[in-house]
């Protein structure tokens, strides 16, 4: 136990210190949110309508952009050799280190919603919607992001294999992400049933993601 | 309990489809080291990486008899590589800190650890400051900190200086006298008196 305190500590610390990239990501969320409405015009109703789209695709890109130092950074320095040689199991180093990335990273995003639905002109229930459905979302982003990640770990510049990789994985989330969304603010389906998918789409990946990514990196032992 | 023993035999690797060695064999006793030797590229370092489990053998067996059976070779072991496995943003203590509790040692012990390898006075300096061989020391501290009985050092001397590498190596003989083991790959003597040989020939 004390090890994945120790793992998810360390992670957390980097992330936030100088050079880390937690606050990237929400900078390049509000850029994205922020100059939709430069492009689609001032049509207020347009922009409430299209609003939690707009929010899960920035959301959806900004997770994307850690993901390619989440595991080659311990790989460049040497600290993978010593996660892979140690006794913790390696499936669940890998789940801890999915959620000190979650945590600096996605966690934010669900953070800045509220601020960024005030851009789109969405109004308190639909904003609520949005942050509450990229809350149960974000998580499988990450997971899923995290095989993802092991897979590219020896490439100098896995980012954009990366993102090619897994972004086709990540529609589901996107659609049940946004189906939810939009069913708590026009409906007429209730808000529930896309967001108990939305909700094992993401239990899912926290069980497949860690397996996958373990995998992947004892299969590129070199 | 038997005495500890590190017994391998036939051991054979390839990388990058060519093969590095084959037909390796040595057996370990408690208290004893093992010197590997042998020109660049003669697969010093991939034997090392291959008893620290990193690299998968294409034959052979290798064995820690007298260990935990419920461990592999590998996870009683440290393997100290060319990398220095530190992360620049973190403090020396916090990196020294997150390794000893990763591996399972004591917190305790941190402090111990970073004064013997002569850290104590820049405990609170981010890694990213230190030199080659202060990295070099931090990385030795993690040997000392967590307890186990076999040591995998590649190159274990580079980058420091006269002192530290006498600090090294009765750090070696006091962990020898513990009845540990050692297997290192070095290019010159590191001041192991009493240490078994084994020459790689750098088939290439």
């Amino acid at each position: 136990m004390t090890a994945f305190a120790a793992l998810l500590l360390r992670d957390m610390r980097l992330a936030v210190r100088v050079g880390g990239g937690a606050l990237v990501g929400v900078l390049f969320f509000l850029l994205v949110v922020t100059i939709v409405p430069f492009a689609i015009g001032p049509d207020l109703a347009l922009l409430a309508r299209i609003g939690p789209a707009i929010l899960w695709l920035g959301a959806l890109l900004a997770s994307l952009l850690g993901l390619d130092r989440l595991i080659a950074a311990d790989h460049e320095d040497g600290s993978l050799d010593l996660i892979l040689a140690a006794r913790t199991p390696l499936e669940l180093t890998m789940a801890t280190k999915a959620v000190a990335h979650w945590l600096t990273t996605g966690l934010p995003l669900v953070a800045a919603t509220p601020l960024l639905g005030l851009l789109l002109n969405l109004d308190p229930t639909a904003t609520g919607a949005v942050a509450l459905t990229l809350a149960a979302g974000t998580p499988a982003l990450t997971f899923i992001g995290l095989v993802g990640a092991a897979l590219t770990v020896a490439l100098r510049r896995g980012g954009l294999l990366l993102a090619v990789l897994i972004l086709p994985l990540t529609i589901p989330v996107l659609i049940f992400g946004v189906a939810a969304s939009n069913a708590a603010i026009v409906g007429p389906i209730p808000f529930g049933t896309p967001f108990t998918i939305l909700c094992a789409l993401t239990l899912m990946s926290a069980v497949i993601g860690p397996i996958a990514a373990a995998a992947a990196l004892r299969q590129g032992l070199d | 309990m038997d005495l500890m023993r590190l017994v391998a035999s036939d051991l054979a690797c390839i990388r990058g489809g060519r093969q590095v060695f084959s037909g390796i064999g040595f057996a370990l006793g408690e208290g004893e080291a093992l010197v590997i030797t042998g020109p660049n590229g003669a697969g010093k370092s991939s034997l090392l990486r291959l008893l620290a489990g990193l690299l998968r053998p294409l034959a052979g067996t290798l064995a820690l008899e007298g260990g935990e059976p419920e461990l592999t070779v590998a996870e009683q072991a440290h393997y100290l590589g060319h990398q220095d496995a530190l992360k620049p943003a973190l403090t020396v203590t916090e990196n020294l800190d997150f390794w000893v509790r990763f591996l399972g040692g004591q917190a305790a012990d941190v402090t111990t650890a970073l004064a013997e390898v002569g850290l104590a006075s820049i405990a609170a300096l981010p890694a990213a400051y230190l030199s080659a061989g202060q990295r070099r020391r931090l990385s030795i501290a993690r040997l000392i900190a967590v307890k186990r009985p076999l040591w995998l050092l590649d190159e274990p001397a580079s980058a420091l200086d006269i002192a530290a590498q006498a600090m090294l190596a009765a750090l070696m003989r006091a962990h020898l006298s513990g009845g540990g083991l050692i297997v290192a790959a070095v290019h010159g003597p590191i001041g192991l008196d009493q240490s078994a040989e084994l020459s790689l020939g750098g088939s290439r």
